[in-house]
């Protein structure tokens, strides 16, 4: 029988494999990475030795429970680490496992693929020593290292403060916080905030310690410039500059939405998440029979509720496959996971997206790090008549490099609309193409 | 000089490497990015301008953290583990 298989092992897939299991279906769960956890519960390397409150702070007891359960879980079900599926259709994936190809067919497939940080380019920015704020984490969480001897924290969202604090914590030195969104913003905010008081007072105190611990934050600074030579100097805002050899930018979060591009999965635009989001009715089916989603991959909303929409999903693929679910359980979960949504809409209102950014940014600014290619030439190519962005990336290669547009490809969306007077959603979304991620070369393929 | 600053986790065992042929040392549990950028200031050249590049994302998404090893292998140095005796060649990129 075809297994019933779970892509990514982050909060959002463990809770899925977990529900699976307690009604009886084993399933297969796969991940790119060597340990288990996604995001925000990532795992150190194992003969690391710092605690679960050193990594996690305030979310130690929760990254403790999720690694608990996915301690048992490996025993009793198919779980397949450092495992990156890079093709997907029709009932089929295509996996690279260290090294060496295959595929597996599954029945049905939740796919809780996750997110990366959300990149609008600033000059300066492919230099060494500029990373995005979840690469500032990483180093940090998972190496015990900082990006830099004196670090920058710039962009918006609530990663900004949380990972300059844990910087701090840890004992980096922590030149400057610039948060581009204003303070006024962030009181706009509140009445929707004060909906998960706890995650509020968390964010009040980051930004709290940081200012007690004599580190500059400055509200409504917009990061303008990185300077540097063959590795970062100083950065520019406003008139002001300030010397540091690192810096960590990001402007919140992006959705992993390849997968389900390739699925076939129907996509609509979400204002909330300023992207193109796979659809999901509110259990978590996609548009696609026996394709389900979950989790930050369709839309960020944070770890607990991907845990909750994990769950979700599993319990609606369950009832499809014929089971017997609890009702009530179901309904409370998506109670929840609404009263969650209401506090995301303060979170973009506290932290709103740059709107300006596609209008102030330099022709000779560096869009697409991989093809190379500048603002200008983008200009240049709307200039002619395109305005879809794939159209455009058929023209100057923006987007078309390695990456697949990860990392620029909302950034070109944005110049795209600004320079043809389009609104956002009203120039196309790139598409996704298998492989999702380079393979290298000489993959053996087994039969 | 170095990119990356170790703040904690330092008692790991050394393990020996060579980058671009020179002896190096990172410590077991390091990614191969870590024991590059904890000894040097990046890991490739670009493809287009040979411009110097250390990474971006460190979660495997970003692709700018190519290396060669020994063995002939291309691999996203943010996303493997160092061996003992790894003989890791950054790419210089191409000029334009
Ligand atoms: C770098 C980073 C740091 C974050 N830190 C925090 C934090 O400290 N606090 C907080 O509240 N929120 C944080 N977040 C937000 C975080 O994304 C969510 O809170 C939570 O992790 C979402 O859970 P998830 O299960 O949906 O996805 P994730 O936790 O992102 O897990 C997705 C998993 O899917 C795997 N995957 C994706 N595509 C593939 C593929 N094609 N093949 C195989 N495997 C694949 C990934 O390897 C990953 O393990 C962070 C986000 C990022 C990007
Ligand atoms: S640093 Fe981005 S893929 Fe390795």
């Amino acid at each position: 029988m075809k297994p019933v298989v779970i892509v990514g092992a982050g909060p959002a897939g463990i809770r899925a494999a977990r529900t699976l299991l307690d009604h009886g279906i084993r399933p297969c769960l796969i991940d790119e990475n060597l340990r288990a956890g996604g995001q925000i519960y990532r795992r150190q390397p194992e003969n690391f030795q710092r605690s679960a409150k050193q990594l996690y702070g305030f979310e130690a007891g929760k990254a403790l429970a999720v690694h608990h359960t996915m301690d048992e879980l490996a025993r009793l079900i198919d779980y397949r680490p450092h495992t990156l599926v890079w093709n997907a259709e029709d009932g089929r994936l295509d996996l690279l496992d260290n090294g060496r190809a295959e595929s597996i067919e599954y029945s049905r497939l939740i796919v809780a693929t996750g997110a990366t940080d959300r990149i609008l380019p600033v000059t300066g920015w492919t230099l060494p020593g500029v990373y995005s704020l979840g690469a500032a984490q990483i180093a940090l969480k998972y190496q015990g290292c900082a990006i830099g001897e004196r670090v920058a924290f710039c962009g918006s969202g609530p990663l900004l403060y949380l990972v300059a604090y844990q910087y701090a914590q840890a004992g980096a030195k922590v030149v400057a916080v610039l948060d581009s969104a204003p303070f006024s913003a962030q009181c706009r905010a509140l009445p929707a905030l004060l909906r998960q008081p706890l995650t509020l007072a968390k964010g009040m105190y980051y930004r709290a310690w940081l200012s007690a611990h004599g580190i500059p934050v400055h509200q409504g600074a917009t990061l303008r410039q990185i300077d540097g030579d063959q590795r970062v100097h100083g950065i520019r805002w406003g008139e002001q500059t300030l010397e540091c050899d690192a810096v960590a930018f990001a402007h919140a979060l992006r959705s992993e939405t390849q997968l389900a591009d390739l699925l076939g999965c129907e996509f609509a635009w979400s204002s909330l998440n300023r992207a193109w989001l796979p659809q999901r009715d509110s259990a978590g089916r996609s548009s696609v029979e026996a394709v389900y989603l979950a989790g930050d991959g369709a839309g960020i909303m944070g770890a607990e509720a991907a845990q909750m929409a994990g769950e979700c999903a599993a319990l609606a693929l369950l009832e499809d496959a014929g089971s017997t679910v609890d009702q009530r359980r179901r309904e409370a979960l998506q109670k929840q996971l609404a009263r969650i949504r209401g506090f995301r809409q303060g979170l973009e209102t506290a932290f709103p997206f740059p709107e300006h950014w596609a209008a102030q940014a330099p022709d000779e600014l560096m869009l697409c790090r991989c093809e190379e290619v500048s603002v200008g030439a983008v200009r240049a190519v709307v200039d002619e008549g395109h305005w879809e962005v794939n159209r455009v990336k058929a023209h100057c290669r923006v987007g078309m490099g390695r990456c697949q547009g990860r990392m620029c490809g909302l950034a070109v969306a944005e110049i795209v609309a600004e320079r043809s007077g389009r609104r956002i959603d009203q120039v196309g979304r790139l598409r996704g193409q298998a492989p999702i991620k380079p393979l290298p070369f000489g993959v053996e393929v087994q039969p | 000089m170095a990119l990356f600053k170790r703040l904690t986790e330092t008692q790991r065992p050394a393990l020996a490497f060579t980058l671009d042929g020179q002896p190096a040392t990172g410590l077991l549990g390091d990614t191969l990015l870590t024991a590059v950028l904890t000894c040097a200031e990046h890991v490739r050249g670009s493809d287009f301008s040979a411009e110097r590049r250390a990474g971006f994302c460190l979660m495997g998404a970003c692709q700018d953290c190519w290396v060669r090893l020994g063995d002939g292998r291309r691999v996203r140095a943010c996303s493997t583990l160092l061996e003992a005796g790894q003989a890791i060649s950054r790419d210089p990129g191409r000029q334009p």
